[in-house]
């Protein structure tokens, strides 16, 4: 065994042994230091003859190259088991509750507007809009409902103070006085709908003295009833995200069109639960018509070139179909817990390419 | 409208089933409300004998009876006073559900006795409120017979929605021709033959109406029908009546309701000698009144038809009779009244007046003119019939109004409207059904509608009646064709712009809520608002009765409903109108929000909102809308809901304002009976001007700097009253390139720093883009700022 082997051999022990950085520092001063073992070796190094430089220069040279390494290594070993004592001492109770994000939430009646729309907008529909307050003519006389009329009484109007001009406004009873102001400032063809708060002198468990109603309108030279329908099972299926639904109008009367029609959309009854598409129930959702041509005429549209439908249902009802919302009267009562309940994320944003609802 | 199966099958033969003639009436356009069929409620329920009773052995007030029953013999313990040996009375069996209370009936034992079923009253049978003792049926019932068919109650009675175009279905005559046109069975109601008049009417009518009102009572006939005996009607039609829910009175009056729901005919008897002289129809004189038949006084009005004698009125024409000249059991001479009056002037009259009858019903959808005369010859036959007597010849007044008029229709009209292909002899196949004439072919049909169907105008309406009774559940589904290529943008801005503001301050924590547009007064009167212009007329109740002039006081109030709920904090929105007047168009669309309360307490603490989280809320609102809003000025001109000293407005301009935010003023929070700060704002969206369009969607390129951008801090002694805006604008404006941002990063008032001062500490940053500042370029425009800020605010720089 020779001397390098030797210090080798011990210095390497003195390595392992070193218990904390001070230690490994002296093993190093002791070894590689000024004064150092194998600093006292390299430094012997230019005393030798070549033949034994040759020789001892590398035995030497690697010498110091192992020590070093293990130094290193033993450094980053503190290194390493400081940093797990420093990380051992920094937890947190990661179970801690969150502070309470206050969420904010979509009206379901907003919700199913945008859904409404978005239906609607691929169909070609333009949104109109109109004003609450309406005048006696708009709400009722242009859409061929004259004074002393019985179906004004089916209305239930909620008529303003008489104005310093003499007049009587109304609030509107529906969104059809839209469709008069759009014929009256617009040739065909028109598409429109037009969703809003219309408002009645009504209130139970579902009739509330202010709802929603969306009308559509298409007016142009050739669509008839059957496009009618056509639109309305398109929208049925699309708003309900079902395959297919099956719809069933009925003969009924509304002064602006004629014909006109209710229609009742098929679907199964499990307790609480409504099902489309399927089922032995029927549930009316809306009425709609061919518009009448006086309304036409009234309007300023020339009824023998042309012809159109309207109709108007109810967005709080579908919302509450859909959504399996109980009672309308609670859609404006503004009870947070309902909100949240029955809300949607700001996030949620139907799209026809994403699908309506999640 | 409603009658019963086996009324209507007086008009039409038919084999159709109840539930056949149900969905026929829906299909075309009778829709049916309901069905009932009280023989399929009561079909559990049988005749039984009862063979013995004897006191129940532990009960005084009970029996026990022995009832044979389709069953067989079983014990019954019965409490009825009534229930004895040898009686008939209705069973129901163990296992039944007992219409009136609900109950499902178990076998049992009563004080010890073993009593299984029942004997039922009316009331438990829920015929009726009777329940002094069991039913007591005929001696003829037979054991185990069904009671509803034993009782007469097995003619299912049918509701229908009448549709205000339908005067002539609101009698069982024009329903049944209705449905025989829809191929459910043959119309055979019979003529009717007139009655001869024996003398000459001592009573005759008149119609006083002046030129402008004579559309008032075009006709007005009648008769006198002397020596009656008024009695009860017969069982039949005291029967048919209470099953359509009218009380049978006397014979006098129940033919009269018997014509009005059989034949859609109004028709009124008076008492004859409580007439003094003739009849006449007039319009009501001014402060006129009257006693109705109802007992109420009704204060009448010129624009109010009616039937007078010589010296008063003695009825509301087709609304109301008068009870003084009412039928009664002694009335001995009846004068009938059949007459034509205007369907406008009966709506006003009953709008006026507020009275609701089957006269006006009928009347203002509009009578059937041909049908007056043959209505009083009918109900005068059935007086004769029922109460005896002897009829005078008709007198009349007037004559039927021209009913008759032709509409040139174009069969092709029909698949032109409704897509829905039918051959031109159906289409005339059904109007003749209908009761339409009609001549002529093809494209040049001419039809006249019959005398009972004023609605009819034009061919749209004849395109409805063909499709109704052809079934509209044939139309086909057509596709609307689409417009050429992709889909276009509907939404204008601002309904754009009020779709995003609602998701954003929905992902802002603020949850929405849709509010009515109407408030109580006294909460509008907070806000501007409670004038006369924009009160309802007609509130549905005085708690609701103005238009709101702001959105805030429904939030205020769904704050304090949430509270009592126990919510502890309540952050809420709401997009809508906001009214300006009570015309069209003074409405302007807001975002109104409201943050309240104290949110749940958290172990890293929580704040509640302050008037900045409402001031983020509105900056959001109009970054959102494309407004730079840190420069959009705010002023401390919010209006006075909010506390004067914290709140702020933002302007566009000296007139446009287009937000204000703040904390409630306390008076209103109190008058919400809302406790501790409310935080709130107010965005007006259609006053936010609109970004300009611009001709491409391309951003204006991104320019940054290489040079290092340099930050200095000053603190500013200014007066209290001193606004940060002010000393951040001097500062901005004292160098115009380099000055890229100033903030506010201390505001500090108290010990060290003078009473009524403050010490402001801003932030500038210079950013140059073409060199690297030098000390001396700092300082100068440091000094600058300085400078600019001092000359601004009278303050000066802060020591240290």
């Amino acid at each position: 065994m020779t001397t390098l082997d030797t210090l080798e051999r011990e210095t390497l022990a003195a390595i392992a042994a070193a218990g904390d950085d001070a230690a490994l520092e002296a093993v190093r001063i002791a070894a590689l230091g000024k004064k150092g073992a194998i600093s006292e070796l390299l430094k012997s190094l230019g005393g030798m003859s070549p033949e034994e430089r040759k020789t001892q220069g590398p035995l030497i040279n690697g010498l110091k190259e192992r020590v070093t390494a293990a130094l290193a290594e033993k450094k980053a070993a503190f290194e390493a088991l400081a940093l797990d004592r420093q990380l051992q001492s920094e937890r947190v109770d990661v179970t801690l509750p969150l502070p309470a994000e206050s969420e904010g939430r979509v009206h379901p009646v907003s919700q199913a507007l945008d859904e409404i729309i978005a239906i609607f907008c691929d169909m070609g529909f333009a949104v109109a809009e109109g004003p609450d307050i309406e005048t006696d003519d708009h709400n009722f006389t242009k859409l061929n409902i004259p004074a002393d009329h019985p179906a004004r009484q089916m209305h239930d109007t909620f008529y303003m103070a008489r104005q310093a001009d003499g007049s009587q406004p109304v609030l509107r009873t529906h969104t059809s006085p839209v469709q008069v102001r759009t014929m009256l400032s617009q040739q065909p063809p028109i598409r429109i709908i037009v969703p809003g708060r219309v408002y009645r002198c009504d209130s139970d468990q579902t009739h509330t003295p202010m709802f929603h109603q969306v009308e559509g309108l298409v007016i142009d030279e050739t669509t008839h009833m059957g496009n009618l329908k056509w639109v309305l099972e398109e929208f049925c299926r699309a708003f309900f995200e079902v395959d297919a639904v099956r719809m069933r109008f009925r003969p009924s009367y509304f002064p602006f069109t004629e014909p006109s029609a209710e229609v009742d959309i098929q679907c199964d009854r499990r307790g609480d639960e409504i099902r489309f598409g399927e089922g032995k129930d029927w549930l009316e959702i809306l009425g709609c018509g061919m518009v009448h041509p006086n309304v036409l005429t009234m309007c300023g549209i020339d009824p023998s070139r042309y012809q159109g439908f309207a109709f108007g249902m109810g967005i709080d009802r579908v919302a509450m179909l859909k959504y399996g919302i109980p009672d309308l009267r609670a859609f404006f009562q503004s009870d947070l817990r309902w909100l949240k309940h029955y809300g949607f994320s700001a996030l949620d944003v139907p799209t026809l390419a994403g699908g309506l609802s999640k | 409208m409603k009658f019963t199966l086996s009324w209507l099958k007086e008009h039409l033969e038919t084999d159709a089933d109840v539930d056949a003639i149900g969905e026929a009436l829906t299909r075309i356009g009778l829709e049916v409300e309901a069905i009932e069929n009280k023989a399929a409620l009561l079909a559990p329920f049988t005749v039984a004998y009862v063979k013995s009773a004897a006191r129940h052995p532990n009960a005084d007030k009970l029996q026990v009876c022995e009832v044979e029953t389709a069953g067989g013999v079983t014990q019954v313990v019965c409490g009825a006073p009534n229930a004895r040996a040898g009686m008939k009375g209705v069973f129901a069996p163990s296992g039944s559900i007992i219409p009136g209370s609900g109950l499902v009936l178990k076998p049992t034992q009563i004080r010890g006795v073993e009593s299984n079923g029942m004997l039922c009253s009316e009331r438990e049978m829920g015929l009726s409120g009777e329940h002094d003792g069991i039913i007591e049926l005929p001696d003829d019932a037979p054991v185990g017979a069904p009671i509803a068919q034993v009782m007469g109650l097995d003619d299912p009675v049918i509701l229908i929605k009448l549709t205000p175009n339908r005067g002539d279905c609101a009698g069982v005559h024009g329903i049944a021709r209705d449905l025989a046109a829809a191929g459910l069975g043959t119309l055979k109601t019979p003529p009717v033959p007139p009655v001869e008049g024996r003398f000459a009417s001592p009573i005759t009518t008149a119609l006083h109406l002046a030129a402008e009102t004579a559309d008032a009572c075009p006709l007005f006939a009648g008769r006198l029908i002397k020596g009656v005996t008024n009695r009860p009607s017969p069982a039949w039609l005291q029967r048919r009546l209470k099953a359509v829910g009218l009380r049978p009175i006397s014979a006098l009056v129940d033919v009269t309701n018997l014509l009005s729901l059989d034949r859609a005919r109004p028709l009124h008897v008076f008492d004859a000698d409580k007439i003094s002289g003739n009849l006449q129809a007039r319009m009501a004189h001014a402060n006129e009144s009257i006693v109705g038949l109802d007992g109420e006084t009704y204060r009448l009005s010129p624009e109010i038809c009616v039937i007078a004698d010589d010296t008063r009125a003695l009825g509301i024409a087709g609304v109301m009779g008068g009870l003084d000249t009412g039928c009664t059991e002694e009335t001995k001479n009846v004068f009938i009244e059949a007459a034509l009056f205007s369907p406008q002037r009966i709506a006003q009259a009953g709008r006026m007046l507020n009275i609701t009858s089957d006269a006006r019903f009928r009347f203002e959808r509009g009578v059937d003119p041909e049908f007056c005369l043959p209505g009083l010859e009918l109900a005068s036959a059935l007086i004769l019939q029922f109460c005896g007597g002897e009829a005078s010849t008709i007198v009349t007044a007037g004559a039927a109004p021209e009913w008759r008029r032709t509409i040139a229709f174009d069969a092709g009209r029909v698949a032109a409207l409704t897509g829905l292909s039918i051959d031109d002899e159906t289409i005339v196949q059904i109007l003749n059904d209908l009761g339409f004439g009609v001549a002529g072919r093809d494209a040049a049909l001419v039809v006249t509608p019959p005398s009972w169907r004023p609605d009819i105008e034009g061919s749209a309406d004849l395109v409805e009646e063909v499709v109704r009774i052809a079934g509209l559940d044939r139309l086909p589904s057509t596709p609307l064709p689409r417009l050429p290529g992709v889909a276009r943008a509907v939404l204008t801005p601002l309904q754009r712009r009020v779709r995003d503001t609602r998701r954003l301050l929905a992902a802002r924590g603020l949850t929405e809520t849709i509010n009515n547009s109407f408030v109580p007064r006294a909460h509008a009167q907070l806000f501007g608002g409670g004038d006369d212009e924009r009160q309802l007329a007609n509130p549905m109740s005085a708690e609701i009765d103005a238009m709101r002039p702001s959105l805030l006081p429904s939030l205020l109030a769904a704050a304090a409903r949430n509270a009592d709920r126990g919510a502890s904090a309540f952050s809420a929105f709401e997009i809508g109108p906001q009214f300006l007047g009570g015309t069209p168009g003074e409405q302007v669309v807001v975002a109104a929000g409201l943050r309240s309360g104290a949110p749940e307490r958290h172990w890293q603490g929580a704040r509640p909102a302050d008037l900045f989280a409402v001031k983020a809320d509105v900056a959001e609102v109009l970054t959102l809308a494309g407004l730079n809003a840190a420069s959009l000025a705010v002023t401390r001109e919010a209006p006075a809901w909010y506390h004067p000293g914290r709140s702020g407005a933002i302007k566009l301009g000296p007139k446009i304002l287009l937000a204000t935010f703040g904390e409630a003023h306390p008076r209103v929070a109190r008058a919400f009976d809302l406790d501790g700060p409310v935080q709130m704002f107010e965005v007006f969206l259609d006053a936010l001007p609109q970004p300009k369009a611009k001709p491409t969607k391309a951003k204006p390129p991104l320019k940054t700097s290489d040079y290092p951008a340099v930050e200095r801090d000053f603190a500013f002694l200014v007066d209290s009253d001193i606004s940060a805006a002010q000393i951040i604008r001097a500062a901005q404006g004292a160098e115009k390139t380099l000055i890229e941002r100033v903030s506010v990063f201390d505001v500090y008032a108290g010990k060290g720093v003078p009473e009524g001062r403050k010490s402001v500490a801003i932030a500038v940053r210079l950013q140059p883009f073409d060199r690297t500042l030098t000390e001396p370029e700092i300082e100068k425009i440091s000094s600058a700022i300085v400078s600019a800020v001092t000359k601004a605010t009278g303050g000066a720089l802060r020591a240290g």
